[in-house]
């Protein structure tokens, strides 16, 4: 039994459509990540879910109850918003009580409450502050903190860590994903990082023009990506074009044969098939590795500490490959010839 | 590079200013001159121990704080509901805010005459409370353009659709939505409305005179027909109340919630001294 279902919605503002046949069923205490780009629909189906945007079509289900046509109010969702929308007139405590006092509960319950979520994010010590004396992180924490003191059956994430400074964003995700085991909420977390995603969840819906291009667990989604879309956007996935040569599995890509791992099932001979090689599965110059070569030449090189990233044209195609870097290893030249070295059933077949 | 000495912009502030200070210390030394030969209070000591003084200002003072307190309970909502549900309805309601300012109120006077005199519908101008909510009603409406540049202001600095949806998914109404989450937020741009309200309504003459309301602007003409030192020494109060009127607007319209309007000062130990 599910316990969130969200049955085939779509959403048009007038002749936009912008989320189209959505549909996700989410498991109690489950962590979903939104993935996609800016302007994908993942924010609309967010906030259909919160009940701040009406479906113009399908339905959603919440512990096998239809709750499409309640008002927000009642679902008893907790929301966290991007930019906070902390009660700037309130203090901390106070912001974190005002679901309990909404809800009439008890003032001493409250009191217990509100002290018990400030002590989850490790906030106890700034209940009298108002927003405007925190940082972010702190406001988003206390946002966090205002959206689960109700105890919502579930809690929406729209974008909490896009306006925080990078490290702030990496130790908050972890903290946010500490916080949903402990409770065991079932959670929508949306974001356009796809390392965010990754990272994580436990389910990933990668989202492409209103649609779910992919739902899977974040390994599925990176090691074997649906579409072509999924692979360009989840990873640095190098795309090469082939041709088809047996649909059994034999392409030829330049002037090399290769036999892949799998059939490919939506081309005949003599089309042109997408397959994509993930960064770290190739290697330039190393013969020991993987079974299968290709001529390329070196387009650019970029040393980023750790590793070096080295761009190559391969039979017209712009792929870049990791090395990890080593104090007597030499930068290889710009234009100079190289092999690419890499397993063919690393290569994955995509569909466009 | 050594910037010169802003010579012009300099002699065009003394101008200015000469030109607002010099007629207002002129009132003022003028009104110390009421006892022959000597400087002295005298002309205010008259107008503080008349009755008629007392009376005209509380009326109106009274009058001006309930159309501050009406005008308020309307502008918040409607600026509210049109901001979040209606926006193309803005450039309408911000043309009707200002009409008060095109319009004269004398012709909103009469107008009001017309429609709620003796002989009318509704008959408000007959009795004393009657021509009272008009007087106030027509408060509000002389103050709207003022109150509503103030709180929409207010509100284009709050992010009202947001909070409003935060606490929405918190299980609040709208009604409490508005008292605990917006109310409070635009308090201090309804603060400087309600100011500019009161400094507007409190001398106002031509609605309380042509309603024959025992208010302070219509005392004040007349006073300036029948006395010679009085008129000046009420001119410079009346000043000074307006100028603590502005004072007050910016002291409110910068303070942040959980601050004091005046610093505290308190002995603090060395010890909580930063080191
Ligand atoms: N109220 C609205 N009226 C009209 N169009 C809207 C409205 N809300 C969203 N849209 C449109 O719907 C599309 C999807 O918007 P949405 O906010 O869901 O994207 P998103 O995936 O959250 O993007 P981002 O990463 O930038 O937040 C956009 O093209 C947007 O212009
Ligand atoms: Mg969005």
């Amino acid at each position: 039994m599910n316990f969130l279902r969200i049955a085939a919605i779509g959403k048009s503002f007038g002749q936009n459509h912008v989320v189209k046949d959505f549909s996700l069923d989410i498991d109690k205490g489950e962590f979903i990540s939104f993935l996609g780009p800016s302007g994908c629909g993942k924010t609309t189906v967010l906030r259909m879910v919160a009940g701040f945007e009406a479906p113009s079509a399908g339905r959603i289900l919440l512990d096998g109850a239809d709750i499409t046509g309640v008002p927000s109010r009642q679902r008893n969702i907790g929301m966290v918003f991007q930019a906070y929308a902390l009660f700037p007139n309130m203090t901390v405590f106070d912001n974190v009580a005002f679901g309990l006092k909404v809800a009439g509960v008890a003032k001493s319950d409250i009191a217990t409450r509100v002290d018990e979520m400030l002590r989850l994010i490790n906030l106890e010590h700034l209940a009298d502050r108002y927003p405007y004396q925190m940082s972010g992180g702190q406001q988003q924490r206390v946002a966090l903190a205002r959206a689960l003191a109700p105890r919502p059956r579930v809690l929406l994430l729209d974008e909490p860590l896009s306006a925080l400074d990078a490290k702030i964003r990496v130790s908050l995700r972890e903290e946010i994903r500490a916080i949903q085991r402990k409770l065991g909420i079932t959670t929508i977390f949306v974001t356009h990082d796809q390392e965010e995603a990754l990272s994580i969840s436990d389910r990933i819906v990668v989202m492409n023009g209103g649609r779910a291009e992919q739902i899977g667990a974040p390994s599925d989604i990176y090691n074997r990506p649906a579409t072509r879309f999924v692979a360009s956007f989840v990873g640095t996935l190098n795309m090469i074009e082939a041709e088809v040569l047996d649909p059994n599995g034999t392409v030829r890509i330049g002037e090399t044969v290769v036999s892949l791992a799998e059939p490919i099932v939506h081309r005949g001979p003599g089309e042109k098939v997408s397959l994509a090689l993930r960064p770290e599965a190739g290697a330039v110059d190393r013969a020991e590795h993987g079974d299968t070569s290709l001529p390329g030449t070196v387009v650019s090189t970029q040393f980023l500490g750790s590793v070096i990233r080295v761009k190559l044209d391969v039979a017209g195609h712009r792929m870049s490959f990791d090395r990890f870097n080593a104090p007597d290893s030499r930068l290889p030249n710009i234009g100079d010839p190289a092999r690419l070295h890499f397993a063919a059933r690393d290569l994955l077949v995509v569909q466009d | 590079m050594k910037k010169g000495f802003p010579f012009a912009s300099v002699m065009i502030a003394i101008l200015a200013g000469a030109y607002f200070l010099i007629p207002l210390y002129a009132t003022f030394q003028f009104s110390l001159q009421m006892v022959r030969g000597e400087w002295s209070l005298a002309a205010y000591r008259a107008v503080l121990g008349s009755n008629v003084f007392l009376a005209t200002l509380s009326f109106s003072a009274i009058a001006s704080f309930t159309a501050i307190v009406l005008g308020a309970l309307i502008v918040v909502p409607t600026i509210y509901w049109v901001r979040l549900k209606l926006p193309r309805l803005r450039p309408l309601i911000e043309f009707l805010s200002l009409l008060p300012l095109i319009i004269p109120p004398v012709v909103l006077v009469f107008g009001y005459i017309r429609l709620f005199g003796s002989n009318s519908l509704l008959p408000l101008t007959t009795s004393d409370v009657g021509t009272n909510a008009l007087l106030v009603v027509g408060y509000v409406v002389l103050s709207l353009p003022y109150m509503f540049r103030a709180v929409d202001n207010g509100m284009s600095v709050i992010d009202i659709a947001t909070l409003t949806e935060a606490a929405e998914s918190l299980g609040a109404s709208r009604l409490r939505t508005i008292v605990s989450v917006i109310f409070p937020n635009v308090r201090s741009a309804i603060v400087s409305g309600a100011f500019l309200t009161f400094s507007i309504s409190l001398g106002e003459f031509v609605l309380a005179s042509l309603l024959n309301r025992p208010a302070f602007g219509p005392y004040l003409v007349q006073i300036g027909q029948d006395r010679a030192y009085e008129p000046a020494a009420l001119a410079v109060m009346t000043f000074a109340l307006t100028w603590a009127c502005m004072l007050m607007m910016q002291i409110f319209a910068t303070k942040k919630p959980g601050t004091r309007l005046l610093p505290r000062f308190r002995f603090r130990p060395a010890k909580e001294m930063p080191a």
